[in-house]
């Protein structure tokens, strides 16, 4: 028993679990969930979908999990996708021909670029004026709807350039492009942070901010460091989001993805009260929550009610991270810990 | 009674934000004929009466120290409900009213319930909130509900005259009434009072012995309340259930209780002042409208901008207050997990 | 005053939390019209007692009587129903609210059903007319001095059922006007006929105030005195627990002292302080610290002893005064500043201030030491794993493995793991807050040899301790600390339990 002591103690196991038993629900109940063909030399069926379209959600968990594991919060990053999106559609312009403005890669730098001054800005209020996380971020929550508003003068910019179309809806060998996009970020971040002593830092910020202090570590730097990575993330994010529907939309680009990234981190293993953080696990939560939305349309529940059940299940994992729930459902089972 | 109103640091927010309402006004009024009139005054009032109520709520959860992100969701939940059971069930507006504020103050008193019962963060139950009211728009109906219905009609299309010519409408008369009471509440009754010993010290309250967790849950009721009869009034406007209604309008409840001088640390604010807050967001609304050119959503980042702006003003006012008295820190109960 | 009934009298009281035995068979009396304070150090069981008082524990054996009637109050508020009703020393009132309101909240006279303020008002006028205060109660809290807000406090608890009014620490943020106000409120009570227990860690104001005093120690009575029958020196032996017969030797070691002494010519200071000091904090002081030396701070709790760590480590900002390290100016204005100067800190709080949790023993032992070198700088895990292991060898930590969460370790090792994160730094001082609080003999005597063993290797030490003992037994001078000033610095023969308390007993 001592592999099963030591698969089960990973953290990334009880994330993994819950997408078996979501895939093995789908496996019983929805037909045709698991068949995937082979169409002009690329992969196509649910299980490439669901991948596909977590890839959005996947980039934000990825800044979000950083910005949580130092008991943090970012609400603004579905704001920022819709600036992101709304800055490299005007900058590639509607042209019907397909003949941007300016060029790709000066479009899709100047989008990440804004995208990361928006979260610079998150990390100066958060880390120098010392607002409430929450706060600080539902202002730009806000008025980043604003900001990509006037960004695509209020319209839906529609875009015509085939390359673009690459980064949300092409292949590379057979597999979605968005993945290899998502694989190099993850694997920079997880590398910057576990191969630096970075990764330390923020878990220690996160745990225990006095003591932080105390060792010597600059909180404030590392703080404003995540909010900026985690509008890098969402700057990227909103390109795909971009590139997927070729088109911009302020108004509702990225609308409830900060939910659905939050859900993915924790589902992840990352606690809301901040400390140790799992990359690979909130990958996995993102595909929980994409896998369960595809449940739910597959069962022809409008996609507007999936927002229902993802807001229940936040309930329901908040609950679990209750001390206070735990001590009461412990109450009820006898003395046994929850394992979670 | 008389020190209440005298100036001293208390009002100084207050007073902050009425100078800038009437600033604002004052350029409006040189910059463009015909923004200077009654009508255009009483108007501010007619356009965000549902403002004007959600932020009376908003006000009560910001002075107690939580947050509600739930609102705008909750008012589009009731528009949604209001024209379902109108015009899909014909039940008697009389009877849609009421059922309509329970289930609004119901949605309240649950979130309240797990924030207070589970010490859970009111932002990520509420954000939860958000959703879950949003979702269940759909529920009722996927598609807008138009509304027919003669008393709502009616409500919708009167006019009451003051001063002469110029009227105010039956949402006007509702947002006074909420005001008023939402003015009593806070000053004159023991659960306002509590509500400020919460934001104030949580710890003091629960060991001056006042009811603190029953306040608490009632908070997010109160605000519930508050979002439903916003929709209500809403669709006095609108004439219709739409469930993409109200879309980051916490934000803009939010804003107008922080710019009306409401500490978001909580304990420091009133009623009164969210009053100017809502006059100052729609001074700006109309200045962007007679401007012409800017698009609507430039309000949306001047309000973020105003928000921003009157935080940095609470934290310069928090950290020299701080640097007088140094005062002990108040000693919150660990809430480690473990 | 004896012929009378007590008001309150508890009654072989034993109370044991998981691995401390708090108190044990404790007795306490407290009458009508008297101040009685509770005397103890550290750990001696005052806090313990009084939370049983007042409902906030519940005693495991014994019991409480009030005026005759044995009482079972299960919370601060049922204790207050009772009429035994508790002033914290940090003012549990809500600064946001009105003066009269403070008083009245959660009883506010209505009238119509609603707050009649006019009312609350000038009863809240009345109420403090009866303290001697003037103030206009209309104002909020926050706009006056703790001063008055602790006597709000007490207003607060003054109404005909009130009987037993407890002060916990209500003095050690005022200032010795604002302590004279106080005292002459809490006089005028007595004369009407309160019970007050007082609570405090100043050995003066104890005697300026107080009838009778209760002492305790390691959770045991040690004796009910009443005041004027018991000196000051004796006051504090019987705290300490030990005879001043007792005291006739010196448990220092005498070489250690000569060493340091001729070492202090040909060594420059390792760190000077000259004037260092902030109000409200700690007075003014100067300090020279040698390598190898190891500075006792001595006192008793309150005194200043904290504060002076947090002042050199740059917790807290001097607002006069400078710090010289090996001889150079330093600005030392946050930790890091202190920890690139080359200063260590172990906090005395280890749970909120020190320890990781969450974090292996290895991450929290290389945690400063990878700070000081910079995020980009990674220690290798290898490297890590070596530093981190050789610490745990040589200061003896007991853990299975580097891997293992610092929560799971005792107290001692959790005290050691920090010890070891200051030591990898290869710091130049290290200052020492408590470290042995907290954790068994065995423990605390292995972390006194490290810090013996440390200053034999150059370092200079700083050791803060409630024991005497304990830092007489690891110091080379001692700086002793009353009232949150530096009041002396003993050398050589001066160094003995008994001179430190004659120095504290003697005033300033």
């Amino acid at each position: 028993m001592a592999w099963w002591k030591y698969v089960s103690s990973r953290k990334i196991f009880w994330p993994l679990v819950a997408l078996a038993v979501l895939m093995a629900f789908n496996l019983f109940f929805t037909p045709k969930f698991f068949r995937i063909e082979v169409k002009e030399g690329h992969l196509y069926g649910n299980v490439i979908d669901i991948i596909k379209n977590s890839a959005p959600i996947m980039l934000l968990a990825i800044g979000l999990t950083l910005v949580i594991a130092t008991k943090g919060i970012d609400i603004s990053v579905g704001s920022i996708v819709a600036i992101s999106a709304g800055v490299v559609a005007m900058l590639l312009g509607g042209d019907l021909l397909g003949v941007p403005k300016y060029p790709i890669w000066i479009a899709m730098g100047t989008a990440i670029l804004v995208s990361v001054l928006a979260g610079m800005w998150n990390g100066m209020l958060v880390s120098r004026i010392g607002m409430q996380p929450i706060i600080a971020t539902l202002i730009l929550s806000v008025a980043g709807r604003g900001i990509a508003m006037v960004t695509t003068n209020a319209l839906i910019v529609w875009l015509y350039i085939k390359p673009f179309r690459i980064y949300g809806q092409g292949y590379l060998l057979g597999l979605p492009f968005s993945l290899y996009i998502i694989a190099v970020l993850l694997i920079l971040t997880a590398l910057v942070t576990r191969r630096t002593a970075l990764g330390l830092f923020i878990e220690a910020v996160g745990i225990n901010p006095t003591a932080a202090r105390f060792a010597g570590i600059n909180a404030k730097n590392i703080i404003f460091g995540v909010y900026a990575f985690s509008g890098f993330c969402a700057g990227i994010s909103g390109l795909i989001v971009c590139s997927t529907v070729m088109s911009a939309d302020g108004n509702n680009a990225g609308a409830g993805y900060e939910l659905s990234a939050i859900l993915a981190v924790v589902l992840g293993g990352t606690s809301l009260n901040g400390g140790k953080f799992y990359l690979l696990g909130s990958m996995v939560g993102a595909l929980i929550v994409q896998t369960l939305t595809t449940t739910i349309y597959a069962f022809g529940v409008p996609p507007e009610i999936a927002q229902v059940v993802i807001a229940l299940v936040v309930l329901v994992i908040s609950l679990l991270q209750s001390g206070k729930f735990r001590t009461m459902i412990a109450g009820f089972f006898g003395k046994r810990e929850l394992a979670i | 009674m008389k020190a209440r109103f005298s100036i001293n640091s208390r009002n100084l927010p207050t007073l902050f934000t009425l100078g800038l309402f009437v600033i604002m006004f004052a350029v409006g009024s040189l910059s463009f004929p015909g923004f200077l009139s009654p009508q255009n005054f009483l108007n501010l009032f007619i356009d965000n009466s549902y403002l004007l109520i959600l932020g009376v709520g908003m006000t009560f959860v910001i002075i107690s120290g939580g947050i509600d992100l739930s609102v705008g969701s909750v008012l589009a939940f009731s528009t949604m409900l209001s024209s379902s059971l109108l015009e899909k069930s014909h039940w008697d507006p009389l009877l849609v009213i009421p059922v309509v504020l329970l289930a609004g103050v119901a949605l309240g008193l649950f979130m309240g319930y797990i924030i207070q019962a589970f010490d859970l963060p009111p932002f990520i139950i509420t954000l939860a909130g958000l959703y879950l009211a949003r979702g269940l728009c759909y529920v009722v109906s996927i598609d807008t509900i138009g509304i027919s219905n003669q008393f709502w009609q009616d409500a919708a299309h009167a006019q009451w005259n003051v001063i002469g010519q110029n009227f105010i409408s039956p949402s006007v008369v509702i947002g006074a009434v909420v005001v008023i009471a939402g003015v009593f509440i806070s000053r004159s009754t023991k659960f306002g009072r509590t509500v400020y010993a919460i934001g104030g010290n949580e710890q003091s309250a629960i060991l001056m012995g006042l009811p603190v967790a029953r306040t608490k849950v009632m908070i997010y009721g109160l605000s519930g309340f508050c979002s439903a009869l916003a929709g209500i009034v809403f669709t006095f406007y609108t004439l219709s259930g739409y469930a993409l209604n109200g879309k980051g309008m916490e934000m803009d409840a939010i804003a107008t209780v922080v710019i009306g001088g409401t500490l978001l640390t909580g304990g420091v604010g009133g009623v009164f002042g969210t009053v100017f807050g809502v006059l100052v967001y729609g001074t700006i609304q109309i200045l962007i409208v007679f401007q012409g050119t800017l698009n609507s959503w430039w309000t949306r980042i001047a309000i973020g901008f105003l928000v921003f702006l009157f935080c940095l003003l609470q934290r310069v006012f928090e950290s020299r207050k701080v640097g007088k008295a140094k005062k002990p820190e108040a000693k919150v109960p660990a809430k480690s997990p473990s | 005053m004896s012929d009378k009934a007590p008001i309150v009298e508890m009654r072989k009281i034993s109370k044991t939390f998981p691995g401390v035995r708090a108190l044990s068979d404790v007795d306490f009396r407290l009458y009508m019209g008297e101040v009685h304070a509770i005397m103890g150090q550290n750990g001696a069981g005052k806090s313990t007692l009084v939370k049983v008082l007042t409902g906030v524990y519940k005693q495991d054996s014994g019991e409480v009587l009030l005026e005759g009637k044995p009482i079972k109050p299960d919370s601060p508020l049922a204790a207050q129903k009772l009429g035994i009703n508790t002033v914290y020393q940090e003012v549990n009132l809500c600064l946001n609210l009105s003066v009269a309101e403070n008083i009245f909240i959660g009883k506010e006279p209505m009238k119509l059903g609603r707050i009649d303020w006019k009312t609350m008002n000038r009863k809240a006028a009345e109420v403090l007319a009866r303290l001697n205060i003037t103030v206009d109660v209309t104002r909020t809290l926050s706009s006056y001095s703790i001063a008055v807000q602790q006597m709000v406090a007490i207003a607060r608890v003054l109404d005909s059922s009130a009987k037993v009014l407890i002060l916990d620490e209500p003095t050690s943020s005022l200032d010795d006007s604002e302590v004279e106000q106080l005292f002459k409120v809490i006089r005028k009570l007595r004369d009407e006929g309160l019970a007050i227990l007082f609570i405090t860690h100043f050995l003066d104001q104890t005697y300026q105030i107080s009838d009778r005093i209760t002492i305790l120690k390691n959770g045991d009575f040690v004796g009910e005195y009443k005041t004027d029958q018991l000196p000051r020196i004796e006051l504090i032996t019987k705290m300490l627990g030990k005879e001043l017969s007792e005291f006739s030797y010196s448990t220092n070691n005498e070489d250690k002292a000569k060493a340091s002494a001729k070492a202090r010519k040909d060594i420059s200071a390792v760190l000077q302080v000259k004037n260092l000091g902030l109000e409200g904090s700690i007075e003014p002081f100067d300090l020279d610290l040698y390598q190898g030396d190891v500075l006792g701070l001595a006192g008793l709790l309150g005194s200043g002893r904290t504060e002076t760590a947090r002042l050199l480590f740059g917790i807290d900002s001097a607002d006069q005064g400078d710090i010289f390290i090996k001889g150079k100016k330093s600005s030392i204005s946050s930790p890091r500043h202190a920890m690139m100067a080359g200063i260590g800190f172990c906090s005395e709080d280890r749970k909120n201030e020190g320890i990781f949790a969450e974090l292996s023993i290895r991450e929290n032992i290389i945690l400063a030491l990878q700070a000081r070198r910079g995020v980009l700088k990674y220690i290798s895990m290898k490297k890590q794993l070596e530093i981190a292991e050789d610490l745990i060898k040589s200061l003896g930590i007991k853990t299975p493995s580097a891997a293992s969460e610092a929560k799971q370790l005792s107290g001692g090792n959790q005290q050691k793991v920090m010890l070891a994160r200051w030591l990898a730094t290869n710091p130049i001082v290290l200052i020492l807050d408590e470290p042995t609080r907290g954790i068994d003999v065995g423990a605390k005597l292995e972390i006194m040899e490290q810090i013996l063993n440390l200053s034999r290797e150059g370092l200079g030490v700083i050791f803060i301790s409630s024991e005497f003992e304990e830092v007489l037994r690891c110091s080379t001078k001692i700086s002793v600390l009353k009232d949150k000033a530096m009041i002396a610095e003993l050398n050589g023969e001066e160094m003995t339990e008994s001179g430190i308390m004659r120095t504290i007993a003697g005033g300033r």
